[in-house]
């Protein structure tokens, strides 16, 4: 493999995973945006959605690629995105909203005691081990010479990038996202503008939380396995990306997301695989000490 | 008197426990009391809302058990020279992030935390990687070996915490405790007033660190290994939830925190796979109904309803 081949390869691996990456920050961004609550549940709930794939899958004995595959694959992430929705729907409901009022450092308690839910009720439905997730599209590569992209990295690229798409409309042109965006401006306005400021929060939360689940199908089909620890990592990394492009700013968590997949790509091919975490924690660091407000962030936390 | 008295009582009682199990996870319990401390006066004392504080108590850890296992260290010395290297580590991650604050500054100690644990876990000619550390040398007490039993680590723990929470509360009333809940209250504020709040910072930083280091010497001795498991991000956030459970700033407050939690799972265990399920719905309960932590101080309490204490 030439040295050029090499880079072009990790520039795809990467974008593939950072286009995973993007969605899952899309949710932690846009819920800190409107409650400026960092909700650490969000890595489980791209978790359920990956289990729901596979509850799918199990539940109508898909194996291998076939006809009609590319039919079930899409079947499969509207699952996860209506399941994880009302999850989220639903997180917000019990551990959050009844601390509307409390300090943010409860939610952070709460945010952990329904991750801990979590994990162990998909850990005691499917168990500890890891699961096989049959990818289900066809297996085969295209490419020139060394540099190759399979009909699943495509796939994922293409997905991720029409939600992006969509949410943007979504929060940028119906009334639905100015009232998103006027909530997370200035909540009291908004409210004193006849907005529903509970109602708005529920649904950016079940918004964010079907782009995890839809994550989660994702990050799922491409490594072939899902376990119920796989929620931490990922959302962790995730999160790195929404601090990346800037927390609370939507169009830069699509950003960091896809730059964080390229900075893990490359560390990957060029340091090694076991670097790739310290590499993509340290460049988490290093934004936050020169660039507090992220890459495209135009608002700085100053809350003490 | 009387409560005094019991409170004695029900901390000498496990001496004569024959059932090691229980003995055990009370040794761990004052583990997490000693952690729950350490980090009470960085998030509690200080406002500095820290999310890799596992991070310190790793550093105590292999400090221990790299100075025994290569010059045969005593446990005595390692003891000092842990807390030393964590408190260290606490103060050089200050110097840096003095500059970020509230959320930002969760999030650069969370990145902190990780960047330790895989770099112990990669560094594998040191730190034997993923499998760790083993053999390293338990504390002898004149030519008392504490060996493997917990009773003795129990008893050393509980004396460690007992001057911890001694030293915590004087240091809470002194000036140096007035200044940091001017910190914490108002940071700009504090600043106008003359105090200097970096420095002040960087001492909340390093004293919290420092006891988590304590804690990580202890650790690796009782255990005779270290893995880079041990170290991982759940461990900062149980030791999070006992401190704002507890009551943030309480000193007695946070060592009830650290108790409960750490016994709960335990006393769960007859629910066997759905013990963590069932402690997961224990703590969304249990913020839900006392916000301000089970032992909240007036002040706290106040804070609560009020005014965010940090986000």
């Amino acid at each position: 493999m030439s040295s050029s081949e090499l880079f072009l390869q990790q520039v795809i691996n990467g974008l593939t995973i950072g286009s995973v990456y993007a969605l899952i920050a899309l949710g932690y961004t846009m819920v800190y945006g409107i409650m400026q609550l960092i909700n650490f549940a969000h890595g489980e709930v791209f978790m359920v959605g990956a289990y729901l794939g596979l509850s799918v899958i199990l539940a109508a004995g898909l194996q291998a690629p076939a006809a009609g595959s590319l039919a079930w694959f899409l079947f499969l992430i509207a699952v996860a995105a209506a399941g994880c929705a009302v999850l989220g729907l639903i997180i917000e409901r019990v551990a959050y909203r009844p601390l509307r009022r409390a300090p943010k450092l409860s939610l952070l308690i709460t945010a952990i005691g329904v991750s801990f839910f979590l994990q162990n009720a998909v850990m005691i439905g499917y168990g500890a081990q890891d699961r096989y997730l049959p990818s289900l599209l066809p297996a085969v590569t295209w490419g020139k010479g060394a540099v190759t992209v399979t009909p699943l990295q495509l796939m994922i690229f293409v997905v991720a990038f029409l939600l992006m798409v969509l949410l943007h409309r979504i929060v940028y042109a119906t009334g639905f996202g100015r009232a998103m965006r006027a909530s997370a401006q200035d909540p009291l306005a908004a409210r004193l503008m006849g907005i529903s400021v509970d109602k708005v929060t529920a649904l950016t939360f079940a918004l964010g939380s079907a782009l995890a689940g839809v994550g989660g199908v994702l990050f799922g089909s491409h490594y072939s396995t899902v376990n119920f620890h796989d929620g931490y990592l990922t959302g962790l990394k995730a999160f790195t990306a929404a601090v990346l492009g800037g927390i609370g700013n939507i169009p830069g968590a699509m950003v960091g997301g896809l730059l964080l997949g390229l900075i893990e790509g490359l560390s990957a091919g060029y340091v090694s695989t076991q670097w790739k975490n310290v590499i993509a924690f340290a460049v988490l660091v290093l934004v936050l000490l020169f660039r507090p407000r992220g890459l495209l962030g135009e608002r700085v936390a100053e809350r003490a | 008197m009387t409560r005094k008295l019991l409170i004695l009582l029900l901390v000498f009682l496990p001496f004569f426990d024959p059932n090691a199990y229980r003995v055990d996870v009370l040794a761990t319990a004052a583990l997490y009391a000693l952690l729950a401390l350490g980090l009470n006066i960085i998030v509690g004392f200080a406002g500095l809302l820290h999310l890799g504080y596992a991070a310190f108590f790793a550093v105590g850890a292999y400090t221990y058990a790299l100075l025994n296992l290569n010059l045969g260290c005593p446990f005595w010395v390692g003891l000092p020279v842990s807390a030393a290297a964590a408190g260290a580590a606490g103060f050089l991650l200050g110097l840096p992030v003095m500059r970020v604050r509230g959320d930002y500054l969760a999030i650069v100690t969370l990145g902190f935390g990780e960047i330790v644990r895989i770099v112990v876990t990669n560094l594998e000619e040191w730190t034997g990687g993923p499998n760790g550390l083993l053999g390293i040398g338990h504390p002898v007490f004149f030519s008392y070996n504490f060996g493997v039993d917990s009773k003795p680590y129990y008893g050393l723990l509980l004396v460690l915490a007992a001057v911890v929470a001694w030293a915590c509360s004087r240091l809470a009333r002194s000036r140096i405790g007035l200044a940091w809940v001017a910190i914490r209250e108002d940071e700009l504020a504090a600043e106008c007033s003359g105090i200097d709040v970096a420095r002040f910072k960087l001492l909340a930083l390093g004293l919290g660190g420092g006891i988590a280091g304590l804690a990580g010497c202890v650790f690796a001795a009782k255990q005779g290994t270290v893995t880079p498991d041990s170290f991982d991000f759940i461990l900062s956030v149980m030791v999070l939830a006992m401190v704002i459970l507890g009551g943030l700033g309480s000193v007695t407050g946070v060592i009830l925190g650290a108790a409960v939690l750490s016994i709960a799972p335990e006393l769960l265990r007859s629910f066997a796979i759905y013990r963590m399920l069932i402690f997961g719905i224990v703590m969304i309960l249990l913020i839900r109904f006392r916000p301000q932590g089970l032992w909240g101080t007036a002040q706290i309490r106040k804070e609560m309803k009020g005014r965010h204490v940090s986000a």
